[in-house]
């Protein structure tokens, strides 16, 4: 039997429809790939039983006839999301030894159309990092290096292990959270597909909060079809999350047609940054040839407050982490360190379990937030950020999608953006912050490589609710691209 | 705006970390960079704008007032550090 672990998910559903290999199987030979790609640190947890478990019940399913659209495909869970009675950590030392009794909505409803899961996958620190290198858990490694050197690489972030263990074929996919590019982001390190759909069409209940005007679940896929595939099982109205929309999840496979005769195509002027690569710059313009070889209409559109986007966002999402993280006292779950009275044990406690960028940004949003400030920061932000969205809002009378570049760099070695300036990591979610503050769906797929090696994103965005339309150009791109460069198993070592 | 070292000291304590009092003088260098950089907002005009407060424009729902969910106490303190009776415990607050 050929490697199970290259299979797109589209392609392990028609072989498990087709009786070629069973769930068990397939989630076998995910097993034996996790294992030997430990050096790359993506798992916090590894549930190979667990895992075997549910791949059975999925062979007995089938058998009987009941197939879900995720019928016995191994995922990778990020550890942000709750996972009943399985160890769930956010990547923070706060929550050491926490399980969760319940399981969080996208889970389940991944669980009910039948996937399997491999373990938990380890992120930044309550997702706050551009890295993964904010987690109490280590590192993770980018399975990716560049051709003129060995040095490791990081995967992006903040869902870093997401990327990696899905690059690295040892889950067919994995889901992320995004709250400022964490899917977008890491997807074009690794040289996967990430989508971030529209706030309120993924339940964020059950998943560990970090700014919850901002947070939205997404499929991390090693191709386009295979992210329609996976959003449409997590996506769905939820009762128990405030935000979540009342809608009907279309089919999003449905929209590949490979049709985009007519599209109108905006490119925002705003994003052509000196201080981006030359290589970037040059693979958003083969993006634009490719769309309108394909028929599509180019137009040049403005965003004028793009700029304003990251500190505006550094403003709003430390403020609703300070809020959200509060409840890490010491009383309900995880660490507890004892002090002399009540308030000296929540701050010890605090002060331990919370890395060094958490704390900043907790301070940060704290200060945003307090008396006398509030308007200064917080409302200022709020305000700047209706102008955000009211620019995507006049852009999409006008165009029907935005394509831009992911990421204003290719993966980099660790240290080399976490040494002294937070600024300079900050300034990585330039091209995604300002889609995450209006809401908007976006999506990131490898569209090149960069001259030393390395995979290179390109990032489409979409009116809000209009997945489709996202989904129909990417595969597009996707097409036209032929990204097929695939990291050496150096890590198989 | 610039941060101090006590303006960190009271915003460490509102938000219940502590911090050394080594430590103060360096997250206010920090913090004041990511500040000043953040006063570049202050460029943009909104005078007559309102302040984003939801991405989609929806009404938040309303649902019966009844008891929908509960009754699983050992599930609610099976996570604590500390509990007895079905109860959080914590140190103790009046002497």
């Amino acid at each position: 039997m050929s490697d199970l672990t290259r299979l797109t998910i589209a392609e392990a559903r028609d072989g498990l429809a087709a009786g070629k290999f069973s769930a068990v199987e397939l989630t076998a030979a995910h097993i034996t790939s996790m294992d030997a790609a430990r050096g790359l640190n993506a798992y916090i947890t590894e549930t190979p039983e667990k895992a075997v478990e549910m791949a059975t019940a999925s062979d007995q399913r089938r058998a009987q006839g009941t197939v879900g659209k995720m019928e016995g495909i191994p995922l990778a869970i990020k550890d942000l999301f709750c996972t009943k009675d399985t160890l769930t950590t956010a990547a923070s030392h706060i929550l050491d030894g926490f399980k969760p009794k319940y399981e969080s909505t996208v889970t389940t409803n991944l669980w009910n159309e039948g996937a399997v899961m491999l373990g938990k996958v380890n992120l930044d620190e309550f997702a706050m990092g551009s890295s993964n290198e904010t987690s109490f858990y280590g590192n993770v490694v980018n399975p990716w290096r560049r051709q003129t050197d060995d040095q490791p690489l990081v995967p992006g972030g903040s869902s870093g292990g997401s990327a990696s263990a899905v690059a690295a074929y040892t889950a067919m996919g994995a889901t992320g959270t995004d709250t400022g590019g964490s899917i977008r982001q890491p997807a074009a390190f690794t040289g996967i597909v990430g989508m971030k759909p529209t706030y309120g069409r993924c339940s964020r209940w059950g998943v560990v909060a970090f700014a919850s005007s901002l947070d939205q679940a997404g499929p991390m896929t090693r191709s386009v079809r295979d992210a329609a595939i996976m959003l449409e099982a997590m996506a769905g109205f939820d009762p128990k999350d405030s935000t979540s929309v009342d809608m009907d999840v279309p089919n999003f496979e449905a929209a590949l047609t490979g049709d985009i005769k007519g599209l109108k195509v905006g490119i925002p002027k705003e994003y052509r940054l000196d201080s981006v690569p030359a290589e970037i710059q040059s693979l958003w313009d083969k993006g634009i040839e490719w769309l309108k070889a394909a028929g599509a209409e180019i137009v040049e559109i403005s965003l004028p407050h793009t700029k304003y986007a990251l500190p505006s966002y550094y403003i709003i999402a430390p403020a609703e982490a300070s809020s959200n993280l509060a409840r890490y006292d010491g009383v309900r779950y995880g660490l507890r360190v004892e002090g002399k009275d009540l308030a000296d044990m929540y701050s010890r406690t605090r002060a331990e379990g919370f890395g060094s960028e958490v704390q900043r940004r907790l301070l940060i949003g704290t200060y945003a937030l307090s008396a006398g400030y509030y308007d200064a920061y917080y409302l200022k932000a709020q305000k700047v950020r209706a102008r955000i969205a009211e620019d995507f809002n006049t852009a999409f009378k006008e165009v029907d999608t935005i394509l831009t570049p992911t990421a204003p760099s290719a993966a980099f070695a660790f240290g080399e953006k976490s040494g002294g300036d937070p600024l300079e990591m900050y300034l990585n979610d330039v091209f995604t912050v300002p889609a995450s503050l209006a809401g908007l769906p976006g999506i990131s797929l490898p569209a090149g490589l960069s001259g030393d090696g390395l995979p290179l994103g390109l990032q489409l965005l979409g009116r809000p609710f209009d997945e489709e339309t996202v989904i129909r150009t990417a595969g597009v791109l996707e097409e036209a691209a032929e990204f097929t460069a695939k990291p050496s198993d150096w890590w198989r070592g | 705006m610039s941060l101090d070292k006590a303006t960190v000291a009271k915003v460490a304590n509102l938000a219940r970390i502590r911090v050394e009092e080594k430590d103060l003088e360096p997250l206010a260098a920090e913090l004041n960079s990511i500040l000043g950089w953040v006063e570049q907002l202050g460029e943009v005009d909104t005078e007559n704008t309102a302040p984003m407060t939801s991405v989609a424009d929806m009404q938040l729902r309303w649902r019966t007032d009844e008891i929908s969910d509960g009754g699983y106490q050992e599930d609610i303190v099976a996570n604590a550090p500390g509990h007895e009776d079905g109860f959080f415990a914590v140190p103790k607050v009046i002497e």
